[in-house]
């Protein structure tokens, strides 16, 4: 699934950084709630206030959620030490955050997507969330604002920021990567990794080099993301933009940009010259987290099966690629559709069933009645359009597909009763029928879908699609068409 | 009276706390105009502790081991709903919501807080000379200085405003005021008291200790406030030391070193400079004391000692500009507005900061800047690493060293305000103990060719309070 040229020529650079809200009770370094939503400042004490004379003291649940993480990224688990990055801003309380700086918990791992590439992880490090700030006034930027409000609900919250290698290719990478890394966090009970609440944000470095040279480009992180749909086009637009200059004879800065949603654009930050020098250097207030061997296998232990072995599982079992797995087991419902191919049902019809008709969930539905419907379709007694009716009512409320198919009526119909039905439209819709009989192939094409639609209405669906079609066939033949 | 025998009579009912909190008041009243120990007393607050514990006792309750005893504490030790100022502007009028593990403590023991007292701002200072609400004068002579940074309270011990007092101790700031107004002064090992509640100067070297007018009184107090806290995750995982039990054991047998490198004079050429000819005599006078008493005392060396200095300004204020950053009018203190955040952040810290402060975040800020870590902030933590092996090294031959507290006594004010090089040079003996984190305390030994105390300073490894404490006593007694 190698992504097409963005543009013809050049080769756009990305690597991510990922931050995620880990999804503990309380907060990074203190007992606060650590919630979405509430009361602004109500989520709060000393630590999170960054009051003086309070002290962090680490959550042991964090510890253990990031540990996770990096074991489902394949990440080596080592001794880190917690660092102070110092700058100055109103939301962030102590104006400085705690963070990992060169000794991060996580150390190089890989994340493979459903295609079976693997995007290289650099790091994941814990760190800690800042507050939020609402600039009332002035378009909402800090700069023309009259006044800014700031809730620090969100300070302290414990944060794991995954940090990618430059190893995507495009906007539809990066959004395979998010989503693969989403469905792993959500998986391991990390992180709820809702994009839209905010608990998941993605900064994105992109860079573009001409193709078939291996020099990387200079880079502009794009901040500001809040979707999926707005990552891949802000990718778009920020590989555009440097490749605009380089081809108009000019050199790309490093900048950290600003994407704007409205306008669709990156815009600057600041350049390389006005980052911040973030004086890193070891928090004195926390000792250094060294988690031994067997608290990390104690972790692993716990561990549910990952989004690529659930996918792996059920390729061999379905015999089909992983890749064509990927959305029943993004929908949760790959246990399921083991079970169900295990009870004997055909798979390929489960998947079409999962993929197409139970994007709502599998409510009441088990593996057995599941492959009962699938038998009674593959069998013949039922059509595709009645299996479906079925599903859903095995959905809604389990029991037996043969009773409910009996209960809409749903019996094979007697051809010949089908017959005379058909042979009744043709005569009614004589125009119709000329053009099936005389047209060409995608005049034929129409038409037939034409008839099997009437057939339909008339029969509320009961008809089988297939014999339909055998029929119209067979008619045409028999007057020499 | 002693705290200890205070707290006994108080407990057995023999005296009520608000006859023992009304005479410190009284004391305060008399002196405190010349001597200017505290940022704030608080004389009602104390009296109606007082009487809440009187009404305990006489309903049968024992409040604990500082049962009526008035403490004052450095003002930048957290007090729930009380002015905690930290001695400058910028937090004048802060309430904090909350109270320091060691105030909990001594709450919990007993005691009763009498004031707030004044301190260097942000424990930046050797004199309490930098105190934004005007400087601190010593007891014993007011036209000198008490020291510093925790002045206020060396100097309330000194003039009988409380038997105890708690100070700060990030570079000597319990020590040196301890010793330049004849009180008893600790640092304890770094994490054996909770920092919690202490406004942050270096995280790192910090540490809250006790004034005392006696080395007993000093052990009791200490007693009380350490411990495993676990809202301080630098705080040691072991329960406070037993002090007062073996206190009368004496120096028999142990091996005392005395530190070449902090003594000066003339045959010590690889010796800090400045230490005053009266106050090694007194040094020396100790050093025999304690042999007399039957310790072996000798020579030691502790070579990188005499780079404590320099390392720890780099290291301490390289800690205080990232840990005073939080001090930007957003939040809490002092506000004063401008145009854009930023130039109200500016404004703000410009008029909330003094001159020594600003230097410190200044000198700080550089250390850590890119391209200059590794020369300054990453050098002097080698040193730092370097004094902990030296004393460790140390340590195998001796059990205690001993060195002078202060290179002179107490100096007249205003003397040093205009030479930061000179104030810093205050420390230079006790800055070694809060970058190798290991515990030391000052002892009242005699007095220099002026006439003013001379303090003696006892080191111990980590977590050896208890043998240190043997040590101070036998000094004490044998003090002139």
């Amino acid at each position: 699934m190698s992504e097409q040229p963005l543009i013809p020529g050049w080769e756009v650079v990305i690597g991510l950084e990922v931050h995620a809200e880990l999804a503990t009770v309380t907060k990074m370094f203190s007992s606060a709630p650590n919630q979405f939503g509430g009361e602004p400042n109500t989520n709060v004490d000393p630590v999170s206030l960054g009051l003086p004379g309070s002290l962090p003291v680490l959550n042991e649940k964090a510890v253990e959620l990031a540990i996770r993480v990096g074991l489902a990224l394949d990440c080596r688990i080592q001794r880190s030490v917690f660092a102070r990055k110092n700058y100055f801003y109103p939301d962030m309380p102590k104006d400085f955050q705690i963070s990992q700086y060169d000794l991060p918990i996580n150390g190089v791992g890989s994340l493979e997507l459903p295609d079976g590439r693997r995007i290289g992880i650099e790091r994941a490090h814990l760190e800690e969330d800042t507050g939020k700030s609402t600039h009332v006034g002035g378009g909402g930027r800090i700069h023309e604002a009259g006044h800014s409000l700031i809730d620090y609900n969100r300070s302290g919250v414990p944060l794991i920021e995954i940090v990618s290698a430059p190893d995507m290719r495009g906007a539809e990478d990066a959004r395979a990567y998010v989503s693969e890394l989403r469905a792993i966090l959500v998986a391991i009970g990390a992180s709820d990794g809702k994009m839209e609440e905010g608990s998941m944000r993605v900064d994105c470095n992109v860079s573009v080099r001409r193709e078939g040279t291996t020099e990387l480009g200079t880079r502009c992180e794009v901040k500001n993301i809040n979707s999926l749909r707005s990552m891949g086009r802000a990718i778009e637009y920020e590989a555009r933009r440097q490749v605009d200059l380089i081809e108009s004879g000019e050199t790309v800065e490093q900048q950290t940009r600003h994407w704007n949603e409205d306008d669709g654009c990156t815009h600057k930050l600041r350049s390389k010259e006005e980052a911040y020098d973030y004086r890193y250097f070891p928090e004195p207030d926390l000792v250094p987290v060294e988690p031994s061997d067997e608290w990390i296998a104690e972790i692993r232990a716990t561990l549910p099966m990952l989004p690529r072995d659930r996918r792996r599982r059920l390729a061999d079992v379905a015999a089909v690629e992983p890749s064509d797995t990927a959305l029943t087991v993004e929908r949760g419902m790959d246990d399921l559709a083991v079970d169900t191919i295990a009870a004997g049902a055909d798979a390929a019809r489960v998947l079409v069933h999962v993929e197409n008709n139970l994007a709502d969930g599998a409510g009441e539905l088990t593996a057995a009645s599941f492959a009962a419907l699938v038998a009674m379709e593959t069998g013949g007694d039922l059509t595709a359009t009645q299996a479906k009716t079925v599903l859903a009512d095995l959905v809604a409320s389990g029991g037996d597909p043969t009773a409910h198919a009996a209960t809409h009526g749903f019996e094979a119909m007697d051809t010949s009763d089908l017959e005379d039905l058909v042979d009744r439209l043709i005569a009614e819709h004589p125009d119709d029928w000329a053009g099936f009989v005389g047209g060409d192939d995608r005049e034929r094409r129409k038409k037939s879908g034409f008839f099997v639609g009437l057939v339909m209405r008339a029969t509320q669906g009961q008809a089988d699609g297939r014999i339909v079609n055998e029929l119209l066939a067979r008619r045409a033949t028999e007057q020499g068409g | 009276m002693s705290a200890r025998s205070t707290a006994a009579a108080v407990r057995a009912g023999e005296r009520s706390a608000r006859s023992v909190v009304e005479e410190h008041l009284a004391v305060i009243d008399s002196h405190e105009g010349e001597i200017h120990a505290f940022n704030l007393v608080l004389a009602d607050e104390a009296l109606t502790r007082a009487d809440d514990l009187d009404r305990r006792i006489a309903d049968g309750e024992d409040p604990g081991p500082l049962a009526g005893v008035p403490v004052a504490l450095k003002d930048n030790l957290c007090t729930r709903g009380i002015d905690t100022t930290c001695g400058s502007r910028i937090l004048e009028g802060w309430r904090p919501p909350y109270d320091a593990t060691v105030v909990e403590r001594l709450a919990g023991a007993g005691a009763v807080v009498i004031g707030k007292t004044n301190l260097d701002e942000f424990a930046m200072g050797s004199s309490t000379e930098n105190s934004a609400f005007g400087p601190t004068r010593n007891p014993l002579d007011t036209s000198r200085v008490p020291g510093g940074s925790s002045g206020g309270s060396a100097a309330a011990v000194a003039a009988g405003f409380a038997p105890l007092a708690l100070g700060s101790d990030t570079g000597g700031s319990i020590r040196q005021p301890a010793a330049l107004c004849g009180t008893v002064g600790v640092k304890p090992t770094y994490g054996r008291v909770s920092r919690y509640g202490l406004v942050a100067f270096g995280s790192s070297l910090d540490q809250i200790g006790p004034f005392a007018n006696s080395v007993e009184d000093a052990a009791l107090l200490l007693e009380v406030i350490g411990g495993h806290d676990p809202r301080d995750s630098t705080s040691i995982p072991e329960a406070s030391p037993d002090l007062l039990g073996g206190l009368e054991q004496g120096v028999e047998g142990l091996r005392i070193g005395l530190i070449s490198e902090l003594m000066g004079g003339p045959d010590q050429a690889a010796s800090v400079e400045g230490i005053a000819d009266d106050v090694r005599a007194r040094v020396e006078q100790a050093a025999e004391a304690l042999a007399a008493a039957g310790a072996t005392v000798e020579h030691a060396s502790v070579p990188s000692t005499i780079y404590g200095l320099s390392a720890y300004y780099l290291i301490a204020p390289a800690e205080a500009s990232s840990n005073l950053a939080r001090f930007d009018g957003v939040r809490f203190g002092l506000r004063v507005d401008a145009d854009t955040a930023a130039e109200m952040n500016t404004a703000t810290r410009t008029a909330g900061f003094g001159d020594e402060v600003k230097r410190r975040i200044m000198l700080g800020t550089y250390a850590l800047s890119a391209g200059y870590y590794d020369a300054y902030y990453g050098k002097s933590q080698k040193v730092r690493t370097l004094i902990q092996q030296d004393f460790a090294r140390a340590y195998e031959s001796f059990d205690l060293l001993l060195s002078p507290t202060a290179p002179t006594t107490a100096f007249p004010l205003g003397d040093k305000t205009g030479d930061p090089m000179l104030m810093y040079l205050n420390d230079v003996c006790t800055i070694p103990s809060n970058l190798a984190g290991h515990p030391s305390m000052s002892v009242p030994f005699g007095s220099g060719d002026d006439g003013l105390p001379v303090g003696v300073q006892v080191l111990a490894p980590a977590l050896a309070e208890a043998t240190m404490f043997r040590a101070a006593a036998v000094l004490e007694e044998a003090a002139p």
